[in-house]
């Protein structure tokens, strides 16, 4: 099984759940998993393309999945996966 | 609902966002959460990890977002604010600012005129949009 960190603004739609723990051999697979356990999570992790929404981080440990194998990258027993939204702005 | 500032954390968001001058600087505000109130007890100062012009834009690490988290948790708080500065301008959200707006936090915005804090303002996403909402400013007493 692999744990997946749920991000504050985020756990309203995950029964208010820190994490979720699930089985899946891929980020792909675990994401999947964890939006048809809690399908309200998908709008605010999947655009309307099915892709990751740009402003949304997944990070396996301490490394961004972008720069290993993306929503491919492999997953093994005891992996720590969060969501992390990205957190920007400014005045104009 | 309404938002409970502890006076020392604004100080210390003040002595903060001043030394950032001119530059956004950003962090996190914790405490606890009930559906009726927040009250802020605690802040975390980040560095504005902006590879863009730092005098109007802010990033957030997102490892130092996790980080925050893991000590929200630890201390039995919530992660309830983001707050940045707004250097030689008002403390209203941008089309930027609202870009990058989660559902449920508080977006705290101060303004820095001239070096000096000048106002701060909170906002929640409400329907696609960053909506003013009330906050109280409190002065917590210690008693020995």
């Amino acid at each position: 099984m692999i744990t997946i960190f749920i991000p504050t603004p985020l756990r309203r739609f995950a029964a208010e759940q820190t994490q979720v723990r699930l089985n899946a051999r891929t980020v792909s697979e675990a994401v999947q998993s964890l939006t048809s356990i809690h399908p309200s999570l998908k709008p605010y992790l999947f655009d309307e393309s099915e892709v990751i929404r740009k402003h949304v981080r997944l990070y396996l440990g301490d490394e961004d999945v972008r720069e290993k194998q993306g929503i491919h990258t492999s997953l093994k027993e005891g992996d720590e996966l969060s969501i992390i939204p990205a957190i920007a702005g400014g005045k104009y | 609902m309404s938002t409970i500032l502890d006076k020392s954390v604004l100080k210390e968001i003040q002595l903060h966002l001043e030394s950032e001058y001119p530059n956004e600087g950003c962090g996190f505000l914790l405490g606890t959460d009930s559906h009726r109130s927040r009250h802020i007890t605690m802040m975390l100062r980040s560095p504005n990890q902006s590879t863009e012009n730092q005098r109007k834009r802010f990033v957030i690490d997102p490892l130092e977002y996790l980080k925050a988290e893991r000590l929200a948790q630890q201390l039995k708080l919530k992660l309830v604010v983001i707050y940045h500065s707004h250097p030689d301008h008002p403390a209203i959200p941008s089309d930027n600012d609202l870009e990058f707006a989660q559902p449920f936090f508080s977006y705290f915005i101060h303004a820095i005129q001239k070096g000096k804090m000048a106002g701060t303002r909170s906002y929640r996403l409400v329907n696609g949009q960053l909506l003013e909402e009330k906050f109280s400013i409190h002065q917590t007493i210690k008693t020995t």
